[in-house]
């Protein structure tokens, strides 16, 4: 069981990497907000499937929702920014 | 054995729909496509982990995380709602296949 969690994280980080490309190379800035949080919501699966495999899943857990919050928080904050501003075409 | 098939049955469906949202970031030729991706499809993806994840450490913590899963079921279609109306506001142009070349490769 422990061999196919490993396999799933393996899965889980291929699909950061790909995510990763559109933050590097997206368009305009909201891309890479969105592509950000994404990779976010990909680093709290990562978090658990590490705290499956290291078998101690309670602390694993506290990172993950701190980590869940922050990151809604994130966007949140960056689209208020946004509202105002006129974003200029990149 | 019949929860381990569950758990394996969750956590690969959950591990599609986010290779599905992680493809549709690269594919799709428009920020507010993109956004449906992340908005519906990596929020189901994860729910689904989650959930098998929760069935398979079955103690106290699982219930912390379907704090998790139910607060990632909220705050992710209203941080993908809330950044595209600032996009909206803050003037993104909408691509349009009109615009766009024939087979419509060329995305914003």
């Amino acid at each position: 069981m422990s061999s196919f969690f490993l396999a799933i994280t393996v899965c889980v980080v291929l699909l950061t990497l790909v995510i990763l490309y559109r933050v590097a190379v997206g368009k305009t800035v909201f891309d890479r907000i969105i592509a950000g949080n994404m990779v976010g919501t990909n680093g709290i699966v990562l978090l658990l499937l590490v705290g499956i495999l290291f078998n101690r899943m309670d602390m694993f857990i506290d990172i993950a929702i701190a980590y869940a919050l922050l990151n809604f928080i994130f966007v949140i904050a960056v689209a208020k920014y946004f509202d105002h501003r006129k974003a200029e075409k990149s | 054995m019949a929860v381990n098939s569950v758990v394996i049955a969750l956590v690969v469906s959950g591990v599609f729909f986010m290779a599905v949202s992680a493809i549709a970031m690269l594919r799709f030729p428009d920020f507010y496509t993109r956004s449906h991706a992340m908005g519906k499809a990596d929020t189901l993806g994860l729910v689904l982990l989650m959930a098998g994840l929760g069935i398979y450490s079955w103690e106290l913590s699982s219930l912390k995380l379907l704090f998790v899963m139910v607060f990632i079921m909220i705050a992710n279609p209203t941080a993908t709602h809330a950044i595209v109306k600032a996009a909206l506001k803050s003037g993104l142009p909408i691509w349009t296949r009109k615009e766009a070349g024939s087979d419509g490769r060329e995305g914003i």
